[in-house]
């Protein structure tokens, strides 16, 4: 097991938020249980801004915890902040990673990120 | 908080009187091996009766024709016994035959050679994890200069057809070697009766001291040294000998084979047991390896729908110490190669648990095991977007093995 900071243990221990909305504004997944960890969060938008944010999560410690941590960060921000939001940051919040967990399990922010997307494209806001 | 560790293969207790058999070569007796004065005969002494323990354990008449060589490690005696025969060149050719699930230290150096020029052959093994001896007769040639496979698997316990296939060896005049650090102790080998010609075990397995382990060589086969220096272990392994670390391996092979068959039974009855709890009270559990044909102290399974090192720290937190083969517990980052060679599905390799029980495990404490890796199962597949995605669509791994 590797050394995780306390911050880390809490939110794996007392993960935040989790679940799947009910007809979600937007969805995002990332990763895949061949490598390990994988993510799916579902948010809720409104007035712009991101009004409830929940996930799954299939995965180590870290991918718990950076998790629950995203979903804390995303909530109540709008849009654009949320979109602002990196792995690296989250990995600040948590008081840091193993140096081995900052690639593979650091992924709550780009399947959040993937979510607000899917959401915007949804409404017409990015065309792919 | 109550404890229970079910890790046993990657550290036990070292055996109260093994631990006594050591300490006078701490004190007392500290002379060195090769001193031709008073001080030097007790520890030459004890290193030859180590000698004997540990070749009474696997069936080897020492002193004899025979030799026992003591290493600091298995890993170390497997890097003797490989790069050793290679380096002695005795048989020309270049290909060396393994198995797909073999242990680091013969894998790792095998695939140094295969970058001089080796021609390496891994043989598959079956869902159980069995190596088919007709694969192996087909693989032979007349370039292969050795075969190298395990007694049994450290991971899921699978015990293999030793004498087979040592036979089919010895029938093209090939070395055999086997790696026996899961299994000395733990179960019957002798080597008489299997034929191998080389063969690696540790103490550490078998309630022997960290840092003590041996290479059987039979007569004959002929091994260049690792490390050079002086003429200790018959100019094989060159340095002043570990005298205590090599004295409780012989004492800790001395009790093993004293109580194999008691030691065996009890902590085969535990694992027995575990098991039934374990796949009665939690649902979408599955068995890696053999049913029956396995070491007495292995059990592997895989949670399917969660991940390894999440269920390894939540039961940590409940005071329940396993491993895992998933590739967030492993420093590679890569998922078990064992289980891959089996045939476990990626996602099911994430969550497997070795659960590796000790003559210390106790019964009683079954029921508390079951209910805890029940709750940390349950918790973590609420959160687990696999679990979700089966119960809505009903797809699950049941039916793949």
């Amino acid at each position: 097991m590797p050394m995780y900071s306390e911050k880390v243990m809490e939110h794996f221990t007392n993960p935040r938020n989790i679940g799947e909305i009910e007809d979600p504004d937007g969805v995002g997944e990332e990763g895949n249980p061949v490598c390990g960890d994988m993510m799916k969060f579902t948010i809720k938008v409104k007035d712009n801004r991101i009004e409830d944010v929940k996930y799954f999560t299939f995965g180590c410690g870290a991918a718990i915890a950076v998790s629950s941590m995203v979903s804390e960060m995303a909530k109540g921000k709008t849009l654009e902040e949320a979109l602002q939001i990196t792995n690296k940051q989250v990995a600040e919040e948590l008081g840091g990673l193993p140096p081995n967990k900052m690639h593979c399990s650091n992924l709550g922010a780009d399947a959040l990120r993937k979510a607000i997307r899917d959401y915007m494209e949804k409404q017409g806001e990015v065309k792919q | 908080m109550k404890t229970i560790n079910l890790d046993y293969t990657a550290a036990a207790p070292v055996d109260e009187a093994v631990l006594e058999a050591m300490i006078p070569y701490f004190r007392e007796h500290y002379g060195n091996p090769s001193s031709g004065h008073t001080l030097g005969e007790k520890p030459r002494e004890a290193l030859e009766e180590a000698r004997e323990k540990v070749g009474r354990l696997i069936g080897a008449e020492i002193p004899g024709k025979d030799q026992i060589i003591f290493t600091a490690s298995a890993s170390e005696a497997n890097n003797l016994a490989l790069k050793g025969i290679i380096a002695a060149g005795k048989k020309k050719g270049n290909r060396i035959i393994t198995s797909a699930i073999e242990h680091f230290s013969i894998l790792n150096q095998l695939k140094s050679l295969e970058k001089e020029g080796y021609d390496i052959v891994r043989l598959p093994v079956d869902g159980y994890g069995l190596v088919d001896p007709d694969q192996l007769e087909e693989a032979i040639t007349d370039q292969t200069i050795l075969i190298s496979i395990q007694v049994a698997n450290p991971e899921i316990g699978t015990i293999q057809p030793i004498e087979k296939l040592a036979a089919l060896a010895h029938e093209k005049g090939i070395p055999f070697h086997t790696d026996a650090a899961a299994a000395a102790g733990w179960i019957p080998i002798d080597v008489e009766k299997t034929g191998v010609d080389m063969l690696s075990l540790a103490g550490d397995q078998f309630y022997g001291p960290k840092g003590s382990g041996a290479l059987f060589v039979r007569k004959g086969i002929r091994l260049r040294p690792l490390i050079e220096g002086g003429i200790q272990e018959k100019g094989l392994r060159a340095g002043t000998e570990n005298v205590p670390a090599i004295v409780g391996l012989g004492e800790a092979a001395r009790l093993a084979h004293q109580s194999l068959a008691e030691r065996t039974e009890k902590v085969a009855s535990f694992r027995n047991q575990l098991k039934e709890a374990l796949f009665k009270e939690i649902p979408h559990l599955h068995l890696n390896g053999h049913p029956d044909n396995r070491l007495p102290r292995n059990l592997n399974v895989s949670v399917e729908f969660v991940e390894g090192e999440a269920l390894l720290m939540r039961l940590n937190m409940a005071g329940i110490y396993v491993s895992s083969g998933s590739s967030c517990t492993s420093q590679a980052l890569k998922s078990s190669h064992v289980l891959e060679a089996i045939g476990v599905p990626p996602e099911l390799a994430q969550g497997s648990l070795l659960l590796a029980p000790g003559r210390e495990s106790r019964e009683e404490d079954i029921p508390y095991i079951t209910e805890q890796l029940a709750q940390v199962a349950e918790l973590l597949r609420k959160m687990s977007p696999l679990y979700h995605q089966y119960l809505k669509e009903g797809k699950d791994n049941a039916n793949v093995q």
